[in-house]
């Protein structure tokens, strides 16, 4: 298949940017999405043009470095990670636009690369359980129902991708704040610290300048993981928790 | 995050009110005596604890508190989330603009909020402070209903109005139940979005009721 | 010993062999050394040279048990004060790094780590699926530590050392402990206790799992605990650095020079002792399960350096990967091996057969493994499983794209279980393969081809998971040292978190004990010389301007590995492909293509530095791969076979780790060898007969 990509192009963090378009012919409808950009970069680095710079590391769905935004949507058409996208979910002579993740918190370094280091300091303001190692009891000391391991798990499997705030209208990070949340909060190891950590987490993304969730539900229906809508409700439920409680 | 919480808790203050107001508004169809009644007694209520019109007041006190503080948080939340999107102009693609599952209730809430608010001026305007008559004015609360509702415009603003009501209602409602900590669960989540429509419906519903009758000549 | 002396003692275990092989060879040694002849000129000793023996002098000599106890009781300790003014550097933060900095940050010393990735989230440990074993013996299974301890000396073949297989089986307990306290969700029986499963055809439970994303629960797990001591102040992380040269001062690993790969500053950082985490080096055959980042420079700078390389030919081959689809492809991806259970593995009788493989009929297919080794089947070892795919595509009768890949039919499973049972056993799997293949496996059968997945080898440690340089660290997949010549399933995981909770934190006290060592800047000779290099080198690729781009390069050194020091080795491909490496390695420094600067995300930039070291470290897996004259573990030498097809070890002239010395940019490489001793477990063949 024979495809146009208009793809977002900009220098470095303080450049302006543009869209520009390349043709890509003789796509195979078994390339990924990142392989077919490694045909064009492969192409481009010949002609003597700047490849496109973009994240990618394990190109199997989980190390969640990799995600752009494609047609307006964060990942692209099916729900998952960008590098198991596969061309055949397009049309031959497609018009394909690709731009970075748009967030304040997410300034552009390059091309389709952002900095998504807010998150980092998201999980710093309290995204762990304190167990410094050789404190631990033994790991049968405290059985935990299979249910509630099993949402712990549920929210424990985001990988902070951060296509949960480019697809947000309001830039918000909820979704990857009340997974850590919520992944640690159903266990009974995460509850001594609890309200620190509501209080923490939040604080921080509100300085990182993320938006506040109006519940609209975009970023679920584009997590590569499915992490439900419910883990906002459970961050605000112990959220609020914590300022009832006044900790802090 | 305390904005938002205030934005879900004066919202629900509201849709109380609503539920309330809209009770009395039927009343309308008991006659103009009840419904004047209902008016008057309004002013009494509480007595003698309170005085006249106190809770009226208390009322008022609470709701415009509750206006403010939403009005306030909504502007505030607002503005940072425009911010945080990377502003008006956020991917340049014209494609997916309606989103991948968003509801048209969650893109109209905020200008839905402003066509709210001014309607709200304009009906203070003109139930509450009777500075504005369409269709003549009247000492008896039933007569300048009545009165209002006789006019084909007057409903259609009712209309547009108790639409964006609607429509505010059906994702606000959920919304703020999901910032209180509601929705825990698929099911949860099921039963909380069941609640928004039906609430948001009786009170689209219960609202147009009246006009609707006087303007087709079932209430006079 | 001189040369010729080595040559005869060679040939004696070999001459049967060498006859056998020697005309071919021969021809290529030809092509390789035109100006060398005669018989001792074919022998691998033209491409080393034997330096002397070595030995870890760590390891208490006392009971296997007590060695420890005891290892942490001799070592010196550091009081809480003085760590304040210790500082370690820490380059990679997957399970070994993060898990390490984490540690070291909480007990007080001064820890600066750096990732290439853009978090310390993003390390490949977290694409690790099946699990983690310990030797917990919940299950009453009549596990232990002793067992496991057994198990993992077995399991690698024998070319692993007891006394650090036996610490990290006796570790292994702790980590289950200390990953479930930090809140990782393994899987849990309905009474609430932890699940366990047996792995790779072990005889007890003792795999920890969370679903099939352990690797990724885990590694958040260390991440948090590493975030916490970056909040702590403990540890300060550098994200998108790249560690190019090593800085040793007076004999000490004393700092690092890295990239800044956003603005391409080029920096030192100094401190009183440097840990490589950096993990292995699977992506030099281009394609493999590793992540697209995952390199060799930090340990080969480090060998470049002067710390020795052991066993770097060890690599493991996973027989249940998806095929590649075309020349455009990237990466493998693996599928659990648990679905050999129930798939038949075949390809059809005839190469010419291209019919659809619903329409081959039965007496057209050749289930070759069921043929050769029929009674296990399906099931044979990974290593035997993988080599026979590689025969019969190497016969023309491979299906799918470029004739590399065999059918893994689950129609028989189908029928026989429903397709209710097989979705439930295999749904994950089955929606993996299809979203990546486009097909249904429920409809058609799965092709499959074996994929690189892990590399046994790494930088030499020694007990204390020193290097030969003092100062310098290693953990995790980037050392060694427990897996001899294979490493057994779910394993991985429990290394790399021994090592950086438990081993290192516990050892690295020792030298630290008695620093700080002289402080070291940036003016100093030898951070001035790392310094140079690094600059002269990044000059060096971006003034080329050459014809070819970096991964064209790759994507051939990646062929020229697989081809010939990948599932099956023989003497005369090891020798075609050291001299064709040599010869695309020197064609790559004149014609390769990178554009842009260094003072910029320059991606190009980034791997074209990787390809470089992949090509010296391709040639000695080569040259080890050579001199290794036998089959052990992921090591098989076509010469060195039983009657069956099986891997056939010579403990009386390999039982030893081969540590290989930095030659010079010219010279040979020099062999040193540590002999493997083995108190506890008896050295056997494997057999599965």
């Amino acid at each position: 298949m024979n495809i146009t990509v208009r793809v977002w192009r900009q220098p470095h963090a303080d450049a302006e940017g543009q869209m520009v378009s390349y043709e890509v012919p003789d796509v195979s409808e078994h390339m990924s999405f990142l392989e077919m950009l490694d045909v064009l970069n492969e192409r481009l680095t010949m002609e003597g043009d700047d490849p496109i710079a973009f994240d990618h590391d394990c190109r199997e769905g989980i190390c969640g470095s990799c995600g752009v935004v494609i047609n307006g949507v964060a990942h692209g058409p099916q729900q998952t990670t960008t590098c198991q996208l596969h061309m055949r979910s397009f049309a031959d002579g497609a018009v394909i636009d690709i731009e970075p993740w748009r967030a304040e918190a997410f300034p552009v370094i390059k091309d389709l690369i952002v900095d998504r280091s807010a998150f980092d300091r998201i999980i710093q303001a309290g995204g762990f359980i304190s167990a410094p190692t050789g404190t631990a009891p033994d790991a049968h000391a405290a059985p935990i129902p299979k249910n509630q391991a099993d949402h712990a798990f549920d929210a424990a499997t985001c990988i902070g991708c951060g296509a949960c705030v480019a697809a947000c209208p309001n830039g918000s990070a909820m979704l990857f704040t009340a997974a850590k949340i919520t992944h640690l909060g159903m266990l009974p190891q995460g509850q001594p610290e609890r309200d620190s950590r509501a209080l923490g987490m939040v604080g921080q993304q509100d300085e990182e300048g993320f938006g506040g969730c109006t519940n609209i539900g975009e970023c679920t229906a584009v997590c590569p993981k499915g992490i439900p809508l419910e883990t906002i409700s459970r961050l605000n439920r112990d959220l609020l928790g914590a300022m009832l409680h006044g900790s802090r | 995050m305390a904005l938002k919480a205030l934005m879900a808790v004066s919202g629900l203050i509201m849709i109380g009110y609503l539920l309330a107001h809209m009770y009395g508004n039927l009343k309308v169809f008991a006659g103009q005596a009840s419904f004047d009644g209902y008016a008057e007694h309004l002013r009494t209520l509480g007595e003698p604890i309170l005085p006249h019109a106190g809770l009226l007041w208390i009322i008022r006190v609470v709701l415009l508190a509750a206006v403010l503080g939403h009005a306030y948080s909504a502007f505030s939340l607002w503005s940072r989330a425009h911010k945080a999107r990377g502003g008006s102009k956020r991917y340049q693609t014209s494609k997916s603009k309606l989103g991948v599952q968003r509801s048209y209730a969650s893109f109209t809430l905020r200008w839905g909020g402003v066509v709210i608010l001014l309607f709200v001026i304009f009906h203070l305007l003109h139930f509450t402070w009777n500075t504005i008559h369409p269709g003549g004015a009247a000492d008896s609360p039933y007569v300048r209903v009545v009165n209002g509702f006789s006019v084909w415009w007057v409903v259609l603003a009712y209309t547009l109005a108790m639409v964006a009501v609607g429509f505010h209602l059906r994702h606000g409602m959920w919304s703020a139940l999901t910032t209180l900590g509601a929705n825990t669960s698929a099911i949860a989540r099921h039963r909380l979005n069941l609640l928004a429509y039906a609430v948001a419906g009786v009170v689209t519903i219960g609202f147009l009721l009246p006009p609707y009758s006087i303007l087709l000549g079932l209430v006079t | 010993m001189s040369d010729h002396e080595h040559d005869h003692d060679h040939e004696h275990g070999h001459g049967r062999l060498e006859n056998a092989l020697g005309k071919a060879r021969r021809a290529v040694e030809h092509l390789t050394h035109p100006t060398e002849h005669g018989f001792s000129s074919l022998d691998a000793d033209a491409v080393f040279e034997l330096g002397h023996d070595i030995a870890d002098t760590k390891a208490p000599q006392v009971e296997i048990g007590e060695r420890w106890d005891a290892r942490k009781f001799n070592a010196k300790l550091v009081n809480p004060a003085n760590r304040r003014k210790l500082s370690v550097i820490i380059v990679g933060t997957g399970l070994a790094g993060a898990s390490a900095a984490a540690t070291l940050g909480e007990a007080g010393y001064n820890v600066t780590t750096f990732c290439y990735q853009d978090s310390p989230r993003r390390a490949h440990s977290i694409a690790a699926q099946g699990g983690i074993n310990a030797a917990k013996n919940y299950r009453n299974d009549g596990d232990s530590v002793y067992r496991l301890f057994y198990d993992t000396v077995k399991g690698g073949d024998f070319r692993s050392r007891e006394s650090n297989v036996y610490r990290l089986a006796q570790t292994s307990v702790q980590i289950i402990d200390q990953c479930v306290a930090q809140g990782v969700p393994f899987a849990r029986e309905y009474g609430g206790l932890l699940d366990n499963r047996s792995f790779g055809g072990v005889q007890v439970s003792r795999t920890f799992y969370a679903r099939g994303q352990t690797g990724q629960q885990l590694l958040i797990g260390a991440y948090q605990a590493l975030e916490r001591q970056i909040a702590a102040k403990t540890v300060t992380m550098h994200t998108r650095h790249e560690m190019l040269e090593l800085i040793v001062v007076d004999g000490k690993a004393r700092g690092v020079v890295v990239r800044d790969m956003v603005s391409g500053e080029i920096e030192t950082h100094f401190a009183d002792a440097v840990v490589l985490a950096s993990g292995g080096y699977g992506n030099v055959f281009f394609l493999s399960t590793n992540a697209m980042g995952c390199n060799v420079t930090a340990t080969w700078r480090a060998h470049r350096k002067g710390a020795y390389f052991a066993n770097p030919c060890y690599t493991q081959i996973h027989p249940t990967c998806i095929p590649v689809s075309g020349d455009y492809q990237s990466k493998l991806t693996l599928m659990s091996e648990s679905l050999r259970n129930d798939g038949r593995i075949w390809v059809p009788l005839s190469g010419e057969d291209k019919r659809d493989p619903r329409e081959i009929p039965e007496a057209e297919r050749d289930y070759y493994l069921e043929r050769i080794y029929p009674a296990f089947g399906n099931l044979v070892p990974r290593d035997i499983a993988s080599r026979a795919a590689k025969n019969v595509c190497d016969e023309g009768r491979g299906v799918g794209p470029g004739g590399l890949g065999v059918y893994l039919d689950f129609a028989d499973a189908i029928q026989r279980l429903g397709r209710k049972a097989v979705e439930a056993k295999y749904g994950n799997l089955f929606d993996m393969y299809a979203q990546i293949t486009g097909e249904n496996p429920y409809e058609t059968p799965m092709r499959i081809y074996p994929a690189v997945h892990y590399t046994m080898g790494g930088l030499w440690v020694d007990y204390d998971l020193s290097s030969n340089i003092p100062g310098l660290y290693v953990t995790g997949e980037a050392n060694f040292s427990d897996h001899g010549a294979n490493r057994l399933g779910a394993s991985a995981l429990m290394q790399g978190l021994a090592d950086g909770y438990f081993v290192l934190p516990n050892t690295i006290n020792d030298y630290l004990s008695a620093g700080p060592f002289p402080k070291v800047d940036a003016t100093h000779p030898a951070a001035v010389e790392a310094v140079e290099a690094v600059h002269s080198r990044i000059d060096k690729l971006l003034s080329i301007r050459g014809t070819r781009t970096v991964d064209s390069f790759h994507r051939e050194l990646g062929h020229i590995m697989w081809d010939y020091c990948g599932m099956e080795r023989t003497e005369e491909g090891l020798r075609k492909a050291i001299s064709r490496i040599r010869e695309l390695k020197t064609e790559f420094w004149s014609d390769v293509n990178v554009l842009g600067t260094n003072e910029e995300l320059n991606q190009a930039l980034e791997r074209a530095g990787r390809v470089a070291d992949f090509f010296e470290l391709g040639e000695l897996m080569c040259i080890d791969a050579l001199v290794r004259r036998e089959s052990c573990g992921g090591h098989f030498r076509a010469e060195s076979q039983t009657e069956d097809g099986e891997a056939l070890r010579h403990d009386d002239e390999f039982a030893y780790v081969s540590a290989w010395e930095f030659g010079g940019e010219d010279g040979k490489p020099v062999l040193h060898k540590e002999p493997l001793v083995y108190e506890y477990v008896e050295m056997k063949q494997r057999s599965y007969k």
